[in-house]
C-alpha cells in the first residue's frame, strides 16, 4: 500500500502537468489560430465595441425590441454569472402563477397579435440566457414593433423571416430566431 | 425528425465505437497502434518518473489497492486547490475560497465520475480549479473507470490466472491513447461549433437599452470534451450544457450525444474482441441499446405531451419549461435519455422541470444500475454482474451448472455479483429514508409534495449512480454536502471492489469448451433474459419509492384541475 501511495502521488504530479496545465494551454493555442471568433465568444460587435454574444440573450424591455423568454438566471434575469432554470415542476403553484402573470404581461403588451401566444414566450429556459425564440414568437410580437415603429407589419414580417435560422444540416435542433441579432437588423431598417 | 435524430445518434454513436473499441483492444494487450509511435515515449517517460515497472502483474486486491490509492490522491489535490483557489494564479474574477464542506462534496463528487455539482463553475470555481483541479480529475476518473473495466474483462477472457493485468499500464494507456486524444478532437470540433476556449476576464457588455451583462469566458471546450467523454459530466458553468457557450446549436449538441456515448458503446464490442466471442459484445450491446429505446420513447411521448395545467391557461404546445428553443422538446427529449443512460448526467434542459414521467425515465435509467452504456469502464462491468446473475437464474431455472462463457459460476461469483448488484439500492434506499426524516433533509427542498420527494430520491440514486445529473432545486446544505459525498464514493468503490474481487475469481478458472447442454449467452434468448434481470432487478427494488414521486405526480397531475 505504501509503494502504491507513492507511485500514486508522482503520477497525480505527473499527469496534472500533462494534462490540468499543458492541455488546455495547447488547446487554447489552437483555438484561438484556428477559431478566434468562437474561442473569444462569438462578439457581437457595432462600430466596433462588444455589445453582446451571439451565444447569450439579453434583457429586452422596450417595445420597440423583440424580447426574449422569461429568464431565472441571476435576480433581473439573462446573468450568465448565475445561469440556470426556475427548477420548479410541472404541478408547482409558483409556476402557474408565474405563468399566469406572463401571460397577462404579454396579452397587455401585444394587444393586436395576430397568432396565439407560444409556449417558449411563458417558459423560463434550462440556462437563463437563451439567446433565441422561436419564430412564432418573433411573429407573435411583430405586430407591437411595427407599432411601436410606425412601421409596416410587412416590413417586420419580413425583417422576421429573414432571421429564421433552420435546423443545422437539415435535421439538427430546431428553427428559431436570435433576438440580439434580429434586434440590432431592426435599427439598422432606419 | 426526432426519430431521425434518434438513430443519427445510435448510429453515429456505434459507428464510431466499433473502430474505438479494436483500437482499445490493440492500447490495453500492448500490441502497437497508429498512435503508438508518437505516444510511447510519453508513456515511457511516466513510468521512469513514477517508477512504475509495465512488466508486473497485479492480481484483483491490488489492482483494487492501486486505483483507490490514486483516487485518494486525486480527491486530496482538488480539495486543496478549491481550498486554496484564491491565493493562486488564474483567477481573474477573484472567487474565494471553497467552504470546507463543499470542497470535501466536490473533490469526491470528481474522483467518482460522478459531478454532483452543488456549486456553479461561472461564479465560484477560478480558472485554475476548473482546469488543474476539475478537469484533470475528469480525465483521472474516467481513467480509473476506463482501466476497472478493462481488469473485469480480463478475469472473463484469462484462464487460470491470478492476475488482472497492472493498473498503472491501464490508467496510463486510458489517459493518453484513450482519452485525451478523443477529448483533443471533440474539444476543437466544439469550437468551431462555437465554444469558448479563452483565458480572459469576463467582459462587462452594454446593450443599446443599457442592459449591461458580464460575458463569461474561459478554458470551456476543452474541459466540456473530457467531461463528456471520461463519463463524467461536471459543466463548466452552472447551466451545464444547456448553456448556449457549451452547446451553441444542434451540431455542437449531437457531437456532444456521440461524445458521451462512444467510451461505454465501445466497451461491450471490446469485451467481444477480448473474450474472442464477439457476439457475447454484440449481445450485451444490443441489450443496453433495446432498454435505451424504450426509455426515450417514454420520455418523448411525455414532454411531448406538456403540462396540462398551463394548457388550461390558453397555451398550447410541449413542456418547454427549462428548456432551450435551439433544442425543443425533441433535442431536450433525446438529451435526457443519452444523459441519464451515461456517466455523464450532462444535460441541455433542466431535470426539475421536467413533466413526472420524464424525469421518472431519467430516474429509473438511473436506477438500473447505471448498466446501459453507463459510466466509461464502470457501465459494462455493472452489466457484466448481471450477465452473471443471468446464468445463475437460468441455470436454476432448468437444472443446469450455470456458466459464462465457458466459465463455471458458483457460489463465490454469485456472492460477489449479489453484493455488487445490491449495495447500489441499499445505500440510495436508506439515504432516503434518513433524509426525509431529518429536517436538515427538507430543509433546502424547493418544490413541496411528491415533487419534491422525487428531488431528495433522485439526488441520491443520481449520486450513487456516479451519474450526477439533478433536480436542481435541491440546494445545498451540509447534510446534504456530506451525505451525498458517502453516497457518491458507495456507488462507486462498493460496486467496483466486489465486481474486481468476481473478476479475479473467474480468472483462475478455466475456460470450458462449448458443449451441447451449454445455455448460450450469445443469442436473442439471452438478450431477452438478461433485458429482463436488469429491468426487473431495478423495478421490484425501486416501484415503491417511485410511486412516491414521479409516479404519484403524474397521477395529480393529469386527475385534479389547476388551482384557480
Amino acid at each position: 500500500m505504501i509503494r502504491h501511495m507513492g507511485v500514486a502521488l508522482r503520477m497525480t504530479v505527473v499527469t496534472v502537468v500533462l494534462l490540468g496545465l499543458i492541455y488546455p494551454l495547447a488547446m487554447t493555442g489552437i483555438a484561438q489560430l484556428a477559431f478566434p471568433h468562437q474561442a473569444n465568444g462569438s462578439l457581437v460587435m457595432v462600430g466596433g465595441k462588444a455589445v453582446g454574444s451571439e451565444l447569450i440573450g439579453q434583457l429586452w424591455t422596450r417595445p420597440q425590441y423583440f424580447q426574449g423568454r422569461p429568464s431565472a438566471a441571476g435576480s433581473k434575469g439573462y446573468d450568465p454569472t448565475a445561469t440556470g432554470g426556475t427548477n420548479l415542476g410541472p404541478s408547482s403553484k409558483k409556476l402557474i402563477d408565474a405563468t399566469r402573470t406572463t401571460i397577462a404581461a404579454l396579452k397587455k403588451a401585444n394587444p393586436n397579435a395576430t397568432v396565439p401566444i407560444p409556449m417558449d414566450l411563458v417558459t423560463s429556459s434550462a440556462s437563463g440566457i437563451d439567446p433565441d425564440i422561436s419564430p412564432e414568437a418573433a411573429y407573435y410580437q411583430a405586430p407591437r414593433v411595427a407599432a411601436a415603429r410606425r412601421l409596416p407589419l410587412a416590413t417586420i414580417d419580413a425583417l422576421v423571416a429573414r432571421h429564421v435560422q433552420g435546423r443545422e444540416l437539415g435535421f439538427l435542433g430546431e428553427p428559431r430566431v436570435n433576438v440580439l441579432q434580429l434586434n440590432l437588423a431592426l435599427d439598422a431598417l432606419r | 425528425m426526432v426519430w431521425l435524430n434518434a438513430l443519427v445518434i445510435f448510429a453515429l454513436a456505434v459507428a464510431c465505437a466499433v473502430p474505438l473499441a479494436a483500437y482499445m483492444e490493440g492500447v490495453f494487450n500492448g500490441s502497437p497502434t497508429p498512435l503508438t509511435p508518437l505516444l510511447s515515449p510519453c508513456e515511457n517517460a511516466v513510468y521512469r518518473l513514477c517508477g512504475v515497472d509495465p512488466n508486473e502483474e497485479m492480481p484483483w486486491n491490488r489492482y483494487a489497492l492501486a486505483a483507490l490509492a490514486t483516487t485518494f490522491c486525486g480527491t486530496g489535490l482538488l480539495y486543496a486547490v478549491l481550498r486554496t483557489q484564491y491565493w493562486l494564479p488564474l483567477n481573474p474574477q477573484h472567487f474565494a475560497n471553497f467552504s470546507p464542506e463543499l470542497a470535501f462534496n466536490t473533490a469526491l463528487s470528481f474522483s467518482t465520475t460522478t459531478d454532483w455539482q452543488f456549486y456553479s463553475g461561472e461564479n465560484a470555481a477560478s480558472y485554475l480549479s476548473q482546469m488543474t483541479g476539475l478537469a484533470w480529475q475528469n480525465f483521472a476518473a474516467g481513467a480509473i473507470g476506463i482501466a476497472a473495466g478493462v481488469a473485469v474483462i480480463r478475469g472473463f477472457a484469462r484462464e487460470r490466472s491470478g492476475t488482472l493485468g497492472n493498473f498503472w499500464v491501464d490508467f496510463v494507456r486510458a489517459l493518453f491513447y484513450v482519452l485525451v486524444p478523443l477529448s483533443v478532437a471533440s474539444g476543437l470540433l466544439l469550437v468551431a461549433t462555437g465554444v469558448p476556449q479563452n483565458f480572459d476576464p469576463y467582459l462587462t457588455v452594454s446593450n443599446v437599452e443599457g442592459f449591461i451583462q458580464a460575458i463569461t469566458g474561459g478554458p470551456m471546450a476543452s474541459q466540456e470534451a473530457i467531461s463528456l467523454v471520461g463519463g463524467n459530466g461536471g459543466g463548466f458553468v452552472g447551466a451545464n450544457t444547456s448553456s448556449p457557450n457549451l452547446n451553441p446549436n444542434g451540431l455542437s449538441n449531437l457531437i456532444e450525444m456521440v461524445a458521451i456515448w462512444v467510451v461505454p458503446a465501445a466497451f461491450p464490442l471490446l469485451f467481444g474482441r477480448m473474450v474472442r466471442n464477439r457476439a457475447a459484445g454484440y449481445a450485451l450491446i444490443a441489450a443496453m441499446i433495446a432498454v435505451a429505446a424504450i426509455g426515450a420513447g417514454a420520455a418523448q411521448t411525455a414532454e411531448h405531451a406538456g403540462n396540462p395545467h398551463v394548457h388550461a391557461l390558453g397555451i398550447a404546445g410541449g413542456n418547454m419549461e427549462g428548456k432551450e428553443v435551439r433544442f425543443g422538446v425533441p433535442g431536450s427529449g433525446l438529451s435526457l435519455s443519452v444523459a441519464s443512460n451515461s456517466g455523464t448526467g450532462a444535460s441541455n434542459f433542466a431535470y426539475d422541470s421536467l413533466t413526472p414521467v420524464g424525469g421518472l425515465v431519467a430516474l429509473v435509467n438511473m436506477q438500473l444500475g447505471e448498466v446501459v452504456f453507463g459510466g466509461d469502464g464502470s457501465g459494462l462491468y455493472g452489466m457484466l454482474t448481471f450477465a452473471v446473475l443471468t446464468v445463475f437464474i437460468a441455470g436454476l431455472l432448468v437444472g443446469r451448472t450455470p456458466e459464462y462463457l465457458g466459465k463455471k459460476i458458483e457460489g463465490r461469483e454469485v456472492q460477489y455479483a449479489m453484493i455488487a448488484a445490491l449495495v447500489f439500492p441499499s445505500i440510495i434506499l436508506i439515504a432516503v429514508a434518513i433524509a426525509i426524516v431529518l429536517p436538515a433533509g427538507l430543509a433546502t427542498l424547493s418544490n413541496g409534495g411528491p415533487h419534491g420527494f422525487t428531488e431528495v430520491l433522485y439526488a441520491f440514486t443520481s449520486v450513487a449512480a456516479n451519474n450526477g445529473s439533478a433536480f436542481g432545486g435541491l440546494g445545498p446544505n451540509t447534510f446534504y454536502q456530506v451525505a451525498t459525498a458517502l453516497v457518491m464514493m458507495g456507488g462507486r468503490f462498493l460496486v467496483m471492489i466486489p465486481t474486481l474481487a468476481l473478476a479475479g475469481s473467474l480468472g483462475e478458472r478455466p475456460i470450458n469448451r462449448l458443449g451441447a447442454g451449454t445455455f448460450r449467452t450469445d443469442n436473442a434468448t439471452f438478450v431477452v433474459l438478461l433485458i429482463a434481470v436488469v429491468v426487473l432487478f431495478g423495478a421490484l427494488t425501486f416501484l415503491p419509492a417511485d410511486s412516491l414521486g414521479p409516479i404519484a405526480e403524474h397521477v395529480l397531475l393529469w386527475q385534479r384541475p389547476p388551482a384557480p
